[in-house]
């Protein structure tokens, strides 16, 4: 099948899928972060993830327009204003849900999964009523559109590079927060021992809000990124939902470390497979190999070794 | 320093606690004595807010802490070592010590903290659950006192700790109160720790106090009778 490209030429598809893989991968990250934290560190089997997404991507259609409308001078900076105001969005939600619902049911998990799927339905609901059953696009400032040229042949699009930035950039910000912080210190104790966190002192009430909240926020931020990818509907969280979980089972709940592996070994395996089989097939592959893992190694890719 | 009346506590229907009162003294180090299944366990669970009192009254320094959350316990100044330790065993030595230091807003673990257990200085970067029983004994006292308590509640610290090791257990407790000026209660089944360590033995059996007595002319078989099975 190569030999009708010449060595070149095969090396710029290769590098240029490299590429798309690590976009994915990119994307995968942003989207397991927020659910790394809900479900890997507070045992929260969050269903609505996708649509804590969409609030993001949806505040970001807003944003766009109000920009375009009241502010056009500054058009071409109100993406990062897009994503503050999805993260404050999506985390007001997600602190004002864990207080209404999550909070009555921490040690009922398989209650949780039940409640926060009839709560993403409500959400959808909620997008159509509002927003209308068809799907928004948002207009893209300029810069972010087209590609850069690296040779003559390779190009990588520019919104690609937007998402690793963010991607990398969030990823540091919530391993700082996790591990230097005294709030990531106070969130792994209650993961550990609730009760006993707070017979040290944690309040743990308001520390697990604050955690939802942030997990959601960070869900929102997101979303709010993939509208430069895709466009947005009232389902679309629906679509990435279970590689989400995927992402996040894959690579040991509570390691934020094994969520990024596991975020590019699944991405890099499809999107290299996907180029010489068809996507279907590659995700088949990707799902048996990743079930198949997870059979030898149910907890993970990255799992503590403790005493126990 | 530690004021508690007429103290009930249930679990469902069953009643385990009968109306207890008690009152430690400042710097005063209470040994509960009791065989398994009489209570301890709850008392101290009840004290800590962890199992809620039915009716009753338990004040700290003069302020009522009934009906208030573990966590606003610790900031009035309780801090609880529980029976199997219950360190947090994927954090750090350091960072388990640090939790306790969650009510009184400090980021930086007090030097003198380190000095009481100098094993833990040692291992600050090992996990928690990589610890001896000994040593995660002494980290979960570590932690208790980054609280800066007022009183300092113990259950069972001697359970699985190898005799020599309970020896020290009783030096050091005595020097942390004897430093820090804070009062203690420590449940206990084993009599000889309770004699090294405690100014005053009460026996609990059945959820009520049957035998109360200052450590200087202890009655010492009487005391043993209520222990033996």
């Amino acid at each position: 099948m190569f030999s009708d490209y010449s060595m070149s030429e095969l090396g710029a598809i290769f590098a240029m899928q490299g590429f798309a893989g690590l976009i994915l991968f990119s994307v995968f990250v942003l989207m397991a972060l927020g659910l790394a934290i809900i479900f890997g560190q507070m045992g929260v089997i969050n269903m609505a993830h996708g649509e804590f997404m969409i609030l993001g991507a949806y505040v970001t259609y807003i944003t766009s327009n109000v920009f375009s409308d009241y502010l056009p001078a500054l058009f071409s900076i109100y993406f990062f204003v897009a994503m503050v105001l999805a993260f404050i969005a999506s985390g007001l939600l997600g602190m004002a849900v864990e207080w209404a619902m999550i909070r009555h049911l921490y040690k009922r998990p398989l209650d949780t999964l039940l409640a926060t799927w009839g709560l993403s339905l409500i959400l959808q609901q909620v997008y159509r009523s509002v927003f209308g059953a068809r799907e928004v696009g948002v207009t893209i400032p300029d810069w972010i559109m087209g590609s850069l040229p690296v040779t003559d042949m390779i190009e990588v699009p520019i919104n690609g590079i937007f998402v690793m930035v963010l991607a990398v950039g969030i990823s540091a910000a919530i391993y700082i927060l996790m591990y230097r912080s005294s709030w990531g210190k106070q969130v792994r104790a209650i993961n550990q021992n609730r009760v006993m966190a707070g017979a040290v002192g944690i309040n743990t009430e308001w520390t697990d809000r604050l955690t939802f909240g942030i997990g959601c926020g960070v869900a929102g931020v997101a979303g709010s990124a993939f509208t430069m990818i895709g466009s947005t509907g009232p389902t679309a969280g629906q679509l990435y939902i279970v590689d989400t979980f995927l992402v996040v089972v894959f690579g040991g709940a509570g390691s934020l470390l094994g969520t990024i592996a596991s975020a590019f070994s699944i991405s890099q395996a499809q999107s290299i497979m996907e180029f010489f089989l068809s996507g279907s097939m590659a995700k088949v592959l990707t799902l048996l190999t990743v079930v198949g893992i997870l059979m030898l190694r149910p907890q993970g890719l990255f799992a503590l070794k403790l005493r126990k | 320093m530690l004021n508690v009346q007429e103290l009930r506590a249930a679990y469902g229907e069953s009643e385990v606690l009968h109306g207890l009162d008690f009152t430690v003294a400042p710097g005063e180090i209470v040994a509960i004595m009791g065989r398994n299944g009489m209570g301890k366990t709850t008392l101290m669970k009840t004290l800590m807010g962890i199992v809620p009192a039915r009716s009753g009254v338990v004040s700290v320094d003069g302020t009522e802490i009934t009906g208030l959350k573990s966590h606003q316990r610790v900031a009035s100044g309780v801090a609880y070592v529980p029976q199997g330790r219950m360190i947090f065993s994927a954090m750090t030595v350091q960072e388990n010590v640090e939790t306790g230091l969650t009510v009184t807003g400090k980021k930086k673990v007090p030097e003198n903290i380190y000095e009481l257990f100098p094993v833990l200085l040692e291992m600050k970067g090992r996990r928690g659950g990589n610890l001896s029983g000994g040593q995660q004994q002494q980290l979960a006292i570590a932690r208790a006192l980054a609280s800066d308590p007022k009183i300092l509640l113990l259950d069972e610290p001697t359970e699985g700790i190898q005799p020599s090791i309970i020896r020290d257990m009783a030096r050091t407790l005595r020097r942390i109160r004897d430093e820090r000026g804070l009062s203690i209660v420590v449940s206990e089944q084993v009599l000889s720790f309770a004699l090294d360590v405690a100014d005053r033995v009460m026996v609990i059996e059945n959820g009520n106090f049957v035998h109360d007595s200052p450590r200087a002319g202890i009655d010492e078989a009487r005391v043993s009778k209520f222990l033996s099975v």
